[in-house]
């Protein structure tokens, strides 16, 4: 069986057709998607993907992206949806095992640009070892999408004896972060609002797993992993407080920030703490392990800059406090509303 | 950047608040009203009400931008929006000021309203520019430092003869708030003032020399970062001690006593004063607020769609006129923290972190919170 014509990778766009189930589509899975993602899973060719046995309890998690712009400093909307979802996965403890892929699709979506972002897709699965195994292709019509949609799901496995989830916090441990916070958040909006800096902010998208799991060897009782996305660390420590009804205290000084995100976030009247990051990790431990964590994390190259920022408290409010580097002392709140760009 | 951490040192800060312990007296009290919003924001956000000696109390004053919109100002702006089907260009941070029936232009726009966050005045006229068959209003609001660049958008829209561009003008001014403020029966609780940071770059110092002069209230104007505040305290607690009442400068790296004459001729050439403006949380006050000149009306939203401005009364159970006047606490509102919340804000101290309520609330509600 041939096609009359090998789909145009140059200046070829999306139509209505590649999303009808006809041949169009068929063009496009052969062409595009299963060429590019390449696994035997998706050789199979069938709705879905028979998956071999595993041993241990499966871990789930989904998520959709929607980002403007599609390609930012340091990653694009791909390989972010595939690091994404592996970090969902990941932050319960869990080896990644495979990953889904389905995409909305606007009609006039230029096909150079989705070439791209499933090369970005399938590169990013490969590093991280996790292939993506089944998908799903839709179109809307034009000016009902935002160029390109992506939903992951992925699977993983958790091995026996780790118990990680937001719950489990207790007055005393420690509160760890894997680097500097805000990259993603601002690479993403200084290309947005067309701010241009002498060194341009890059996003920091990274799939995590290799880093959980040499903390997960390392032995040390950990209790809560996260990855504080959108709503930036606030959001993630505000939501671990609520859900083991306590309260924390965070040392500001501690907080690794990078200066041409400070300086972008002082702009735009955006504080760092709520924007949002797409390769770092919050860890929660037992005080007495603290110490140890935190070497074997910054023995790691995705965490050289963890710090120790705070600790955990017996407090029935469930505020999360700060200590500033002024010294003064002040809450960090959930964000009310969206986090808006002050005037003056 | 080392502009920013200069100004942040928290070695230094602590140098301070020792000198502000030092010197201020025990036995009485200094009520010290930061009339701007940015104030407001750098003592919360960085929790300096904790190097404060006991004797010190800041009061946020009304210096807010979107705190002192009126209700019914947004109204107008939203009826502009979905009534006469305009392109409503608007800062970021107005989009969630209450409007009446808990409305907002975030709301009105998820409704269908072509409402457009703009970052400049210039994003204005480029959306007219390209919109020729759509009329474009720009939500001008704010205190001196935003007005500047109305005025040029108004002057090149004129020079364009650009015929679907206006503005709805809430631009307000500072010093009359601060009348406002002092000119009240039975006095107020204030001893002295941390002068705008933003707003003297352009109006310079000189407006603030009646307060001291007429009213025996220092004032000393500061830059927003942390260090700037702590040292205007100092400042301002000196003076009292001493018993002068004299505008002090803080901000010298970017204030004089002149301001910005180029800016301060451009916005004489475009408005005048209004008559009257209605404040949130401050009332009618006189000669408080601009208006476009007869030779620009072509752009004033108001009289091009027959807007009209319809008052609607706050919440009675509000307390942000007598917070802004130094009398209360917001806990010692009603409904602080209840009722009204960041989320759902029912006066205007609560709208934006800016405000005394919200900033409370957001970053300091910890104190004097009971298990
Ligand atoms: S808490 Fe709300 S209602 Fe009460 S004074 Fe403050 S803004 Fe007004």
């Amino acid at each position: 069986m041939s096609y009359t014509r090998p789909l145009d990778f140059k200046n070829g766009r999306i139509e209505m057709s590649y999303g009808s189930g006809g041949r169009a589509m068929a063009q496009l899975i052969t062409e595009l998607f299963a060429k590019v993602f390449d696994n035997s899973y998706l050789a199979q060719g069938n709705d879905g993907a028979l998956l071999p046995c595993v041993n241990g309890r499966l871990v789930m998690s989904t998520d959709s992206h929607v980002v403007s712009p599609l390609f930012f400093a340091g990653g694009d909307i791909g390989c972010l949806s595939v690091h994404g979802t592996i970090n969902d996965v990941a932050m319960m403890g869990a080896q990644p095992l495979y990953l889904s892929a389905a995409f909305i699709l606007e009609e006039g979506f230029p096909l150079a640009d989705l070439h791209r972002i499933v090369v970005s897709m399938a590169q990013a699965a490969r590093e991280a070892g996790v292939p993506i195994v089944t998908g799903d292709t839709k179109v809307v019509e034009q000016g009902k999408g935002d160029g390109v949609f992506i939903t992951t799901t992925g699977v993983g496995v958790v091995r026996d004896g780790i118990t990680l989830s937001g719950n489990l916090a207790q007055p005393g441990d420690k509160v760890l972060l894997s680097g500097a916070i805000g990259d993603h958040g601002m690479a993403v909006l200084s290309q947005r609002e067309g701010l241009s800096f002498d060194a341009p902010i890059v996003s920091d998208t990274a799939a995590l797993h290799g880093l959980v799991a040499t903390m997960l060897d390392s032995g040390v009782c950990l209790r809560v992993l996260r990855d504080p996305t959108r709503g930036g660390l606030a959001t993630t420590l505000n939501e671990i407080a609520k859900q083991s009804g306590v309260g924390m205290l965070l040392q500001e000084a501690a907080i690794p920030v990078h200066q041409t995100v400070e300086a972008a976030c002082e702009f735009l009247g955006l504080d760092p703490l709520y924007v949002a990051n797409e390769g770092k990790l919050v860890a929660i431990c037992a005080a007495e392990d603290a110490a140890r964590l935190l070497k074997v994390m910054r023995a790691h190259p995705q965490a050289v800059d963890a710090a120790i920022i705070g600790e955990v408290l017996e407090d029935a409010h469930g505020f999360v406090q700060m200590v500033t580097r002024m010294g003064g002392r002040r809450i960090v709140d959930w964000l009310a509303g969206e986090q808006l760009p002050r005037i003056c | 950047m080392k502009y920013v951490d200069e100004f942040r040192d928290g070695e230094l800060a602590k140098v301070i608040a020792a000198n502000i312990a030092r010197e201020a007296d025990p036995k009485r009290v200094y009520r010290l009203m930061e009339f701007c919003g940015g104030h407001t924001h750098a003592i919360s956000r960085y929790g300096l009400a904790d190097l404060l000696p006991a004797s010190v109390r800041l009061i946020h004053g009304p210096g807010c931008p979107v705190c002192v919109l009126p209700i019914g100002r947004v109204d107008q702006a939203i009826r502009l929006a979905t009534e006469q089907g305009v392109i409503l260009c608007t800062y970021a941070d107005t989009m969630r000021v209450p409007a009446s029936d808990n409305f907002t232009l975030m709301r009105a726009r998820a409704g269908g309203a072509d409402v457009r966050m703009i970052y400049s005045t210039q994003d204005a006229l480029k959306i007219a520019r390209d919109n020729p068959q759509r009329q474009v209003v720009f939500f001008a609001i704010g205190f001196e430092t935003t007005t500047p660049p109305t005025a040029v958008a108004v002057k090149q829209a004129a020079a364009e003869n650009l015929r679907n561009f206006s503005i709805l003008c809430n631009h307000v001014l500072t010093p009359a708030a601060m009348h406002a403020i002092l000119a009240v029966e039975g006095g107020v609780s204030l001893d002295g003032f941390i002068g705008p940071a933003h707003v003297s770059t352009v109006i310079g110092s000189r407006p603030y020399e009646v307060f001291a002069d007429n009213y025996a209230k220092p004032v000393v104007i500061a830059g927003f970062e942390p260090l700037d505040v702590m040292q205007a305290i100092l400042m301002l607690i000196r003076q009292i001690n001493e018993g002068r009442a004299a505008v002090e400068n803080e901000f010298t790296r970017a204030v004089t006593r002149e301001g910005n004459r180029k800016a301060q001729v451009w916005v004489d050439e475009v408005f005048e004063l209004r008559e009257v403006f209605e404040w949130r949380g401050l009332g009618s006050v006189l000669h408080s607020a601009l208006k476009l000149r007869e030779k620009f009306s072509a752009f004033d939203a108001e009289l091009k769609f027959s807007a009209e401005y319809i008052a609607v009364s706050d919440h009675k159970a509000c307390e942000c006129a007598a917070i802004l006047r130094g009398r209360k606490h917001p806990q010692e509102c009603k409904i602080f923290g209840t009722v009204c919340t960041p989320e759902n804000p029912v006066g205007s101290c609560m709208v934006s972190s800016e405000g005394a309520c919200a900033a409370h609330y957001s970053y300091g509600r910890f104190r004097g919170a009971t298990l």
